[in-house]
């Protein structure tokens, strides 16, 4: 590795975000127009072979099945084959469509993650904000610290939080004086809980992103802009922001995904969805549908509305960066 | 490499604070704050920790200290001794090991091919792996359920490692893409003129150069697979010697009343890989993470 310094540069140049221009003296356009060896048939294929066929397996494939068990008749007597499946068409949905559970476990859904997404990301940008402006112990610190809730387990933060919210035995609750008060009875409270979890191991990631982000913008830039007399507010909303635009819409929209499908913190904190499912959102909703009632049709049918709807942001965050005309 | 990067990413900041002319006594209270905020992210960690080396007498106290004064193993030792515990750390660590490994490797070949070719179907390719890192793979659990009791999978390792091993693909090749493209193309040029094969020039000159990459990716494929409670919970049903960490946690969880002891060491067992992994590969983290990012 040692006689190969230079080019070893070049990845932790980009890494560190070293200007928005390319690696120098290589022109952007070059790299479309590769000399024509690059074209050289089969070879791409069969590096992206194991990829594709663990792609295709694994994802393509139960993806079709979904909607396929969806549409069918399948249940333990189907799974077992004791009876023969039959397709019912769309009756899964409309029975789906037609329980009010469904709809109240959505709406629950869409707002827990939308709490979850903006508690996250406003946390996450302030701290980022917080990390450029301290010295280098501090910011040791409050880095390592978030690293620590970031690496932990989902399964291991539920539980701790859990205790540390136990109305017996946990610190909290002696600490705020709220005596035997039990955070999961209530279903708001449980949310809370919950949602406290949630934005304790994530917001690091939205922190860790946007901080690469500031850092990521030449000095040279804003020394000019300040040389120039522009008030710091200036700077940040002219200069900074649109050049954080893109690692904001990354960071949202990973955040919205994350917490669309938070499943291992709420069927831990809340026992399986809270008391009488009060707690359900559409991920272990489908869970218990699927595995606990064996009605697969009807926890499939859970999981293609899940589809659909992260689909549909997918959709949206590919439009936002086609038309910041980056190139795939 | 990473001093370099450090003392950059330090100076960096530092210009940065002096531009936007940050005052010092607001200094002081951003700082102060900035510890207080670690000190109450750090400390339900602490906590697990803690509760994990009480005693059993203290750790059911009504009135929790935030010390012991009888650190003791109680619980560790219960814990390694219940339900085969070490049996399902070390299928935790297969199962993690073998994902971060051969997702390494074929995101390696992947990323290359749609950095370094030109080929028909690239950008529809580029564009369905950036789909497929938003798919609900939670979504997935029945048909991959059926998908592995057809191939007689269930129970076994294999129906954790080939789910996680694909899922987590998708995101390593869209964040290895910008190391790879990172690596000049005169330097594979240099190489074919001195007479380099293919193979030789991927595995001898690329690999090694896009290693830090390779590193930042393996964290999130890690921590996906280490997590996993959902399919571990779906496809190990009846054999739990395959059985995996997160299930070995929930041992402790009595409906009468939960063993707060064990629960917290081994939730302190299941952190602390997790943790050290972090810890080594944080500078490589955070770097590889503005450079995926930017790209």
């Amino acid at each position: 590795m040692t006689t190969h310094t230079p080019p070893l540069k070049a990845p932790a140049a980009a890494a560190a975000g070293a200007g928005t221009g390319t690696p120098a003296g290589r022109p952007p356009r070059r790299r479309r127009s590769a000399s024509p060896r690059h074209h050289s048939g089969w070879t791409p294929w069969l590096y992206l072979l194991p990829a594709l066929v663990l792609l295709a397996g694994l994802l393509v494939y139960p993806i079709y099945q979904l909607g396929l068990i969806s549409f069918l008749e399948y249940t333990q007597a189907q799974v077992s084959g004791g009876e023969p499946t039959t397709f019912k068409g769309f009756d899964n949905y409309a029975t789906l469509f037609n329980d009010s559970q469904f709809w109240q476990v959505l709406l629950a859904t869409v707002l827990f993650a939308a709490a979850c997404v903006v508690s996250t990301l406003v946390v996450g940008c302030a701290m980022a904000v917080l990390l450029t402006r301290i010295r280098a112990l501090p910011r040791l610190a409050l880095m390592m610290a978030a690293l620590g809730a970031w690496a932990t387990p989902a399964i291991t933060g539920s539980t701790v939080w859990v205790f540390l919210f136990d109305p017996d035995f946990g610190p909290v609750n002696k600490v705020l004086g709220l005596g035997d008060f039990s955070w999961t009875y209530g279903r708001y409270s449980a949310f809370a809980l919950v949602l406290l979890e949630v934005l304790w191991c994530s917001f690091p990631f939205v922190m860790v992103t946007v901080y690469a982000g500031i850092r990521a913008i030449p000095t040279e830039v804003l020394e000019a802009a300040s040389l120039d007399g522009a008030s710091q507010w200036r700077i940040w909303r002219t200069i900074m922001a649109p050049m954080l635009k893109p690692i904001l819409i990354v960071v949202t929209i990973q955040s919205i995904i994350w917490d669309f499908k938070v499943f291992t913190q709420i069927y831990v904190m809340t026992n399986g969805g809270g008391i009488a499912g009060q707690n359900l959102v559409l991920n272990v909703y489908a869970y218990q549908k699927a595995f606990a009632s064996s009605q697969y049709s009807l926890g499939s049918a859970i999981g293609v509305v899940m589809l659909v709807i992260l689909l549909a942001v997918t959709l949206v965050y590919l439009r936002l960066v086609r038309r910041q005309g980056e190139e795939l | 490499m990473s001093a370099t990067t450090d003392h950059t990413v330090r100076g960096g900041a530092r210009r940065i604070r002096t531009l936007l002319r940050v005052k010092r006594p607001g200094r002081l209270a951003a700082e102060a704050a900035a510890l207080l905020i670690a000190v109450a992210v750090a400390f339900p960690l602490y906590w697990m920790v803690l509760s994990a080396f009480k005693p059993a007498g203290e750790i059911q106290s009504t009135d929790p200290r935030p010390w012991t004064l009888a650190p003791s193993l109680d619980s560790f030792r219960r814990v390694f001794e219940q339900q085969d515990f070490g049996r399902y750390f070390l299928n935790s660590l297969l199962v993690a090991g073998t994902v971060v490994i051969l997702s390494a490797l074929i995101a390696f070949l992947a990323a290359t091919a749609v950095t370094r070719f030109r080929f028909k179907f690239r950008t529809t390719l580029l564009i369905m792996f950036l789909v497929a890192q938003m798919v609900p793979v939670e979504a997935l659990t029945i048909p991959l359920f059926f998908l592995m009791r057809d191939f007689g999978q269930l129970n076994t390792l294999g129906s954790l490692i080939l789910p996680h091993l694909a899922f987590s693909l998708p995101f390593a090749i869209w964040m290895l893409r910008g190391f790879v493209r990172a690596v000049p193309e005169a330097l594979e040029e240099a190489a074919y003129i001195d007479g380099a094969s293919r193979t030789r020039f991927l595995w001898q000159i690329l690999f090694p150069l896009v290693f830090p990459g390779l590193v930042a990716t393996s964290v999130f494929s890690f921590i996906t697979t280490w997590n996993d409670f959902l399919f571990a919970k779906s496809f190990i049903i009846s054999d739990t010697s395959q059985s995996t960490l997160p299930m070995a946690l929930l041992v402790f969880f009595k409906p009468d009343e939960n063993d707060w002891g064990g629960i917290m060491a081994a939730s302190t067992v299941m952190t602390i890989p997790v943790l050290v992994f972090f810890v080594l590969v944080q500078r490589r983290l955070v770097s590889g993470l503005g450079g995926a990012v930017k790209d």
